[in-house]
């Protein structure tokens, strides 16, 4: 299944956000949405999700998701969201109740995702017992629960500090080894962008372009920090968003 | 890492080793502003207290009419205990307030739901509400009389009333203070409309709710006195109001503290429930 944005704009009252916004998604790519703040990265990433509707244009599946998906589309946000009420276990249950699976099968995807994400000695833990970079895990973990055939990743690694962020990265390219996954990954950070991406799109300032694609050949798991071919890219993708990041930075923010 | 320094190596002064016993010490100016608890205090502030009352009674430094020994208050308590006119008027009073109560926090929590959860319940109710909670309820008692009779029922629709009022406004403020990134999290997901208001709204709520509790049994007691002074045979109301016309000041004290202790063990409970199912809070 291929995700296809097809010429959407969006705009808030007579501010235009997004112009004109063509994009597609391969199967089992990640493609990272990477722009100056304010360029509307996350909102795009909210339509494609269909968490927010766009004024024009919209946001197309090309063939039918996997027949085993539960949630073909599903957000890994920013800030973890989960319930601190129910422990990790219980977290993750949380989206598979709706789906009336058997009581086995259930206990079988939670072992399976604890697993694949190392928290199985963890199963019973509650949020405010985990570091930030664990309670990311188990937000990963819960959307590989419902077996996504996208994910869509809203800046996942912005709130950890830099060690835990280098961690997870490591993490989620073992994880994409593995098995392959599609997703849309949302990041200001261009270090995270050329370390996961097999496509980088640069978005321009509001209202928000597509400025340039950039694809990057070398497969993931051959990435490493300090890769000289790496931060050629990093320095080229910087080059293309410096002056617009400059004249984001000093814009009024609902001007 | 992309985090490249602000400064060069080498633009700060180098650091040198400063002999230790020279110099000011920079003062501390952190302190305070952290209370913590302290055991023991609130029984020597209340030992004390009743310590010297009783001093103050014995030797007539504090008349006798306008204050009875604790000792003496003790005594009538105990008989009242012993005689079973305790339970007698104890229970009345406690079938009303946990009656009363339940009908008014139970319909409180449901529109303060409804308030929160939709446009149209919160443009019409919200309004109605405000003109409502100024209201002394106390006022309405002689309304709740003819319109309910001088029974039981009056009593229950006052307190039920009384109680109503704070938990719709305190459970509308919880709903309104649940994350929206967890509400839309659950939508992310597919989950369905219901499952988001069992399973997110309302334990994201309950917090506020449960605050909010506290407020509204203060408020079921006082009403819960004031409707038993204006007509009730038994109840710890009627009690305190017929030793007061008989001038009998140690029953009076004790029907006082009857009230004070049912208080307390009414929030006590509360903040039982709180350690119980609220844990998860960091």
């Amino acid at each position: 299944m291929d995700l296809v944005v097809d010429t959407l704009s969006h705009a808030y009252g007579n501010v235009t956000v997004l112009q004109d916004i063509d994009l597609t998604i391969p199967s089992g790519q990640i493609v990272c949405l990477v722009g100056p703040s304010g360029c509307g990265k996350s909102t795009l990433l909210r339509m494609i999700g269909g968490l927010e509707r766009p004024t024009q244009g919209a946001v197309r599946l090309l063939g039918e998701p996997p027949r085993d998906s539960l949630n073909p589309l599903t957000f890994v946000f920013q800030h973890f969201a989960l319930l601190p009420w129910r422990n990790v276990e219980d977290n993750i249950r949380l989206v598979l109740e709706d789906h009336r699976l058997p009581k086995a099968e259930v206990a079988r995807i939670i072992d399976d995702v604890l697993a694949r994400t190392r928290l199985t000695d963890f199963a019973k833990a509650l949020p405010k017992q985990l570091s930030g970079g664990m309670k990311q895990r188990v937000a990963i973990a819960r959307a590989l629960a419902v077996r996504p055939a996208c994910m869509l990743m809203d800046e996942p690694l912005s709130a950890l500090d830099s060690q835990t962020r280098e961690l997870l990265m490591e993490d989620l390219i073992s994880l994409w080894t593995r098995e392959p996954f599609t997703a849309v990954y949302v990041t200001h950070n261009l270090a995270e962008a050329v370390r996961l991406g097999h496509r980088v799109v640069v978005l321009s300032r509001r209202p928000g372009r597509v400025h340039d694609v950039v694809d990057i050949d070398i497969p993931l798991q051959d990435r490493h920090a300090g890769m000289p071919e790496l931060e050629k890219t990093q320095a080229h993708l910087w080059e293309l968003m410096r002056r617009e990041a400059q004249v984001a930075d000093m814009e009024l923010i609902d001007g | 890492m992309a985090d490249t320094p602000l400064l060069a190596a080498g633009t700060l002064p180098p650091s040198r080793p400063v002999t230790p016993a020279k110099g000011q010490p920079v003062p501390f100016r952190g302190g305070g502003f952290q209370p913590v608890p302290i055991r023991g205090v609130a029984i020597l502030v209340f030992v004390l207290l009743i310590a010297a009352l009783e001093l103050g009674t014995r030797t007539g430094v504090i008349s006798n009419l306008t204050m009875p020994p604790p000792s003496a208050i003790v005594e009538t308590l105990w008989n009242l205990a012993a005689s079973g006119r305790l339970w007698t008027h104890l229970y009345p009073s406690l079938t009303r307030l946990v009656i009363g109560a339940a009908i008014g926090t139970t319909l409180g929590i449901a529109i303060g739901t409804m308030i929160g959860l939709f446009s149209l319940a919160r443009a019409g109710l919200v309004p109605l509400v405000s003109a409502l909670f100024p209201i002394p309820k106390i006022a309405l008692l002689p309304l709740f009389v003819i319109w309910f009779g001088i029974g039981e029922s009056s009593k229950y629709a006052l307190i039920a009333f009384g109680t109503f009022t704070p938990t719709v406004v305190a459970t509308f403020g919880a709903v309104d203070n649940v994350d929206r990134t967890l509400i839309r999290m659950g939508q992310s997901f597919g989950l369905s409309w219901w499952s988001v208001v069992r399973k997110i709204v309302l334990p994201g709520a309950f917090p506020g709710i449960l605050s909010g509790l506290r407020v509204s049994i203060a408020i079921g007691i006082i009403l819960l006195v004031a409707a038993e002074m204006l007509g009730a045979e038994h109840g710890i109301g009627a009690y305190i109001l017929e030793a007061g016309s008989l001038y009998d000041l140690e029953r009076l004290f004790a029907g006082v503290t009857v009230l004070s202790v049912m208080g307390v063990t009414l929030s006590w409970l509360i903040g039982l429930l709180e350690r119980r199912f609220l844990s998860w809070r960091s």
